[in-house]
């Protein structure tokens, strides 16, 4: 593995290594271990087209952690926004010498033109591209749901996971659903049929418009997030109406069987696709998400540097 | 200069020799003996009348770093065209007799071919007010295809007069299906890949929805209609409904979308980029199907050249485009003469006969034929090459075939009795 | 390829190591094992059961040191194992590290590191089943079940019961 591009690059044991890998790297941390010398020397830039703290300083934190060097390069607003300049930017890291490139970027596909292109040597991974992937948050939310649910060896088989709200445009779904089913996870998509893709019947899923009939059969509810600019694309006539019918409120969340958690990637909009008492509640695990997304960076950035040569 | 062609194969089988003299077709035998023409052995080879493309972006005026009307010209000549109709959407867009008189001259000047320039339909292709369409008709351009391609006319209104007004001297009009309100920042087919790239969908739909309302106005108001670039299953059907109807209705496919699917955007790679887009297996044997049957009556380029730096990027940002000039007639024979779809003549007629009568270039797309203006091609059916993005004659390099092993290689192109395209066979090989 | 130590060599090889670990330490109090993985975790368990059933029980566990290697990048990635330290913890405690083969002494060099990020040791101590020569760094073992030199193009194997199915250290010549 020379990038992380997608889920599909890789295999269930991969994936299971990874997993693996991160949580003996938490036992690591807790055991006192801050900060550990394994990639001192090793640069690894953070190149962030869009605006994303919490995925910058995850990666950050996990970089660091592991005593690499990091570099952020906030490509936003700036003249680098699009087309040429992705290749001079490119260009430009690999003159620096960087080893590892983190590239979240506004068009599907960014991540992986840059490690196809030839333009750089470094290894890449894609904290989000588009409305294509963000494999890493796909990793850590298997991470947060074996933790909470007791599932040592990574299979998931007999799981039921619902993805909610806009699959259409999400990265976090895309990149879940194919983990989860690798894992061996049943997985449902539930929103509103505008905001399900034309094409979704090759993803192996099942889709259901209707909450109600779907959440209390449900070992994970997971919520994403609606992006503001929605509102005004004609895909549900109001955000009241979308919360109404699609928002995890209390009625749904109590609903919900007794060992069931609710996730959802953040930033959350309270009161629209989740209410308060939700993200609140004793089944939410979202700050989980957050703690175990620097594990499991750590783990992949070991995995891409530590060795001379792929595997 | 005159050429004596010996024992060439024409479409229909029979081997002859062409003798070529004063610009003409002078005589079409078998065995001609005559002393002072230069001889061009031609067994093995097939004599087609020169291709005719009714759809190429030429670049010039205003993008010349990606095309100029000589470089597109010589790329013709290779790829076996003898006339070319350039595109109206250059800066400033030909919407004026002005502009479409220059970019005929500059065909006249390259000297290697027709370059006939079309009109836009409306000023600055913007879709609102109707561009000076009769004055670009009586130029000295004589222009009679009009189009905004690139662009759809979309307005209901503006494409009836548009057709209306094109009646008065035996014009047509070309449309770009594309149903804007659906193709809102469309990156390719909507279907199956767009859901797993998450590249925003284009349904076939916003083709075929404007199809079928430009059908019915051409059927209304009694007009020509050319529907450009047929990509979809669904806009084979209507076109056939159509003329079973007795609508006059003529359509173009691209080589493009009868060889290559929207699985090839699988990468990323935006050399794949195109308007419009690449569809599904099932849309490439519909429209097979449909040059086949005659539903489709000709193939058309759609060349359009872009710099490298509005492909080697992200595909978001990409320009929408294809080189094909110089590989038309190896996709065609690779995709339907070797599919036995499609025999030598037919060929013949979808890439030259049709293409001619349909524009009215009276020189061209004429059977090889004694006394008819000499534009003809041989072309090596046996020989194989490799596309090599590097060696185009085109100013760009955004072919998507680029690494493919492609068979037949036009050897000689006549441009009104002048060679202005040889290879040497042995090279070819 | 040569079998150099036989499953009752290597249980006599521990017995020994445990007589002297006592010996040298009067006892077993404030004494800990921590193994390193893969093969020493597993050896430093049967150190522990046969001092155990000498001297009563004592604290074992595991130490993984990869990610304080430092020769990460001459390697392919490799896969962390756990490391799990006794509840009473390092500090102020004896600790015996216990390994394998001892070779270069780069991997005891990165466990010395990693337990300096755990805590602070009273001593450190080193047993080793096998111990190969060819030093690159200032390290020797406190107990060592049998020297066997060796070229440095020859290798050494390993084998222990719960991973390999069998016992025994065979070494084998330059391919």
């Amino acid at each position: 593995m020379n990038h992380l591009l997608s889920v599909n690059d890789l295999s269930k044991e991969a994936a299971i290594s990874l997993l693996t890998t991160a949580r003996e790297l938490g036992v690591v941390s807790e055991g006192g271990h801050k900060k550990l010398p394994t990639l001192r020397g090793r640069s690894v830039v953070n190149l962030f087209f869009e605006d994303s703290t919490r995925t910058r300083i995850s990666f950050e934190s996990a970089a660091k952690r592991l005593s690499a060097d990091v570099i952020n390069f906030s490509a936003k607003g700036s003249s680098v926004s699009k087309g040429e300049s992705l290749k001079d930017t490119a260009q430009t890291l690999q003159a620096m010498g960087a080893d590892a490139v983190v590239i979240r970027h506004g068009a599907s596909g960014a991540a992986q033109r840059l490690a196809d292109s030839g333009w750089i040597s470094a290894s890449v991974i894609n904290a989000g591209d588009g409305t294509h992937e963000h494999p890493t948050q796909a990793l850590l939310d298997a991470f947060t749901i074996a933790e909470k649910l007791e599932i040592s060896n990574f299979e998931f088989t007999g799981l039921r996971v619902g993805i909610v709200g806009d699959i259409l445009h999400s990265r976090v779904a895309r990149s879940n659903v194919l983990l989860l089913q690798k894992l061996g996870a049943q997985v449902t998509l539930i929103a509103p049929p505008t905001l399900i893709p034309v094409g979704v019947h090759s993803w192996g899923v099942d889709v259901n418009f209707d909450f109600d009939s779907a959440v209390g059969n449900l070992d994970v509810v997971m919520m994403l997030r609606i992006q503001s600019e929605r509102m005004n694309e004609l895909f549900f006539p109001s955000a009241r109406e979308y919360s109404r019918s699609y928002g995890l409120d209390k009625l749904r969340l109590d609903r919900m069987t007794a060992r069931s958690i609710v996730m959802h990637p953040g930033p959350m909009n309270r009161g629209l696709e989740i209410s308060a008492d939700s993200a609140d509640s004793q089944k939410s695990v979202v700050l989980s998400q957050v703690k175990n997304g620097v594990l499991v960076r750590m783990a992949v950035l070991y995995q891409l540097l530590s060795g001379a040569s792929s595997l | 200069m005159s050429y004596l062609i010996k024992a060439a194969t024409l479409s229909d089988g029979a081997v002859v020799d062409i003798l070529i003299a004063d610009g003409k077709i002078a005589r079409v035998a078998p065995d001609i003996q005559e002393s002072n023409s230069q001889i061009i052995e031609a067994s093995g080879l097939r004599a087609l009348s020169g291709l005719v493309d009714l759809h190429t972006h030429l670049r010039e005026p205003g993008r010349e770093d990606s095309e100029t009307i000589a470089s597109g010209s010589l790329a013709a000549v290779r790829g076996g065209y003898t006339a070319l109709s350039a595109m109206a959407n250059t800066s400033p867009v030909a919407d004026t007799a002005g502009v479409v008189e220059q970019v005929f001259r500059l065909g006249q000047a390259a000297g290697l071919c027709d370059v006939f320039p079309i009109g836009a339909v409306t000023q600055g292709l913007l879709g609102e007010q109707l561009a000076e369409i009769g004055a670009m008709a009586t130029s000295s351009a004589k222009v009679r295809i009009f189009s905004d391609d690139g662009k759809c006319v979309s307005n209901a209104l503006v494409m009836r007069r548009a057709l209306e007004y094109v009646k008065s001297f035996n014009g047509i009009i070309a449309q770009h299906a594309q149903e804007p309100t659906l193709t809102v920042d469309a990156q390719m087919n909507e279907g199956e890949i767009s859901s797993q790239l998450g590249l925003k969908g284009w349904p076939a739909i916003a083709e075929e929805a404007i199809i079928a309302r430009d059908i019915l106005l051409a059927e209304h108001v009694g007009s020509r209609l050319h529907i450009c670039h047929l990509t979809t299953a669904g806009g084979v059907e209507l076109v056939r409904w159509a003329k079973s109807r007795g609508i006059n209705v003529t359509a173009e496919v691209t080589p493009h979308h009868l060889l290559l699917t929207d699985e090839s955007v699988l990468g990323y790679d935006a050399v794949f980029k195109v308007n419009p887009p690449l569809r599904t297996e099932a849309d490439v044997h519909a429209l097979r199907a449909g040059l086949a049957d005659g539903t489709i009556d000709i193939v058309a380029t759609d060349h359009a050249p872009h710099p490298s730096e509005d492909k080697d990027c992200e595909w978001q940002a990409a320009a929408f485009g294809m080189l094909g000039l110089e590989t038309a007639l190896s996709v065609l024979v690779s995709t339907m003469v070797e599919t036995q779809m499609l025999d030598w003549a037919h060929l013949e007629r979808v890439m030259s006969h049709n293409p001619a009568r349909i524009a009215g270039y009276e020189s061209h797309g004429h059977p090889i034929s004694e006394g008819k203006t000499a534009n003809l091609i041989l072309v090596d059916p046996s020989a194989k090459r490799v596309i090599d993005r590097n060696k185009m004659a085109s100013k760009s390099r955004n072919t998507p075939y680029d690494g493919l092993t492609l068979p037949a290689v036009v050897t000689h192109t006549f441009f009104n009795g002048a060679l202005v395209h040889e290879v040497d066979r042995g090279a070819a090989k | 390829m040569s079998r150099i130590l036989d499953s009752g060599d290597i249980d006599r090889a521990l017995k020994r190591i445990a007589h002297e670990i006592i010996e040298r330490n009067q006892g077993i109090s404030d004494l800990l094992l921590l193994g390193i993985p893969t093969r020493g975790a597993i050896l430093s368990e049967r150190l522990a059961r046969v001092i155990s059933s000498i001297e009563g029980g004592i604290p074992s566990g595991t130490l993984d040191v990869t990610l304080h290697r430092d020769d990460l990048r001459l390697r392919p990635p490799r896969p962390l194992s756990p490391t799990s330290i006794p509840s009473i913890g390092i500090e102020g405690k004896i600790v015996v590290l216990v390994d394998d083969v001892l070779y270069s002494g780069r991997t005891i060099r990165a466990a010395l590191d990693a337990l300096g990020e755990i805590g602070r040791p009273k001593s450190v101590q080193l047993a080793v089943l096998v111990d190969r020569g060819h030093r690159e760094l200032p390290i020797r073992a406190d107990f060592v079940g049998k020297n066997i030199p060796t070229s440095a193009s020859e290798k050494v194997s390993v084998l222990l019961q719960e991973i390999d199915g069998q016992d025994g250290v065979d070494i084998e010549a330059a391919k």
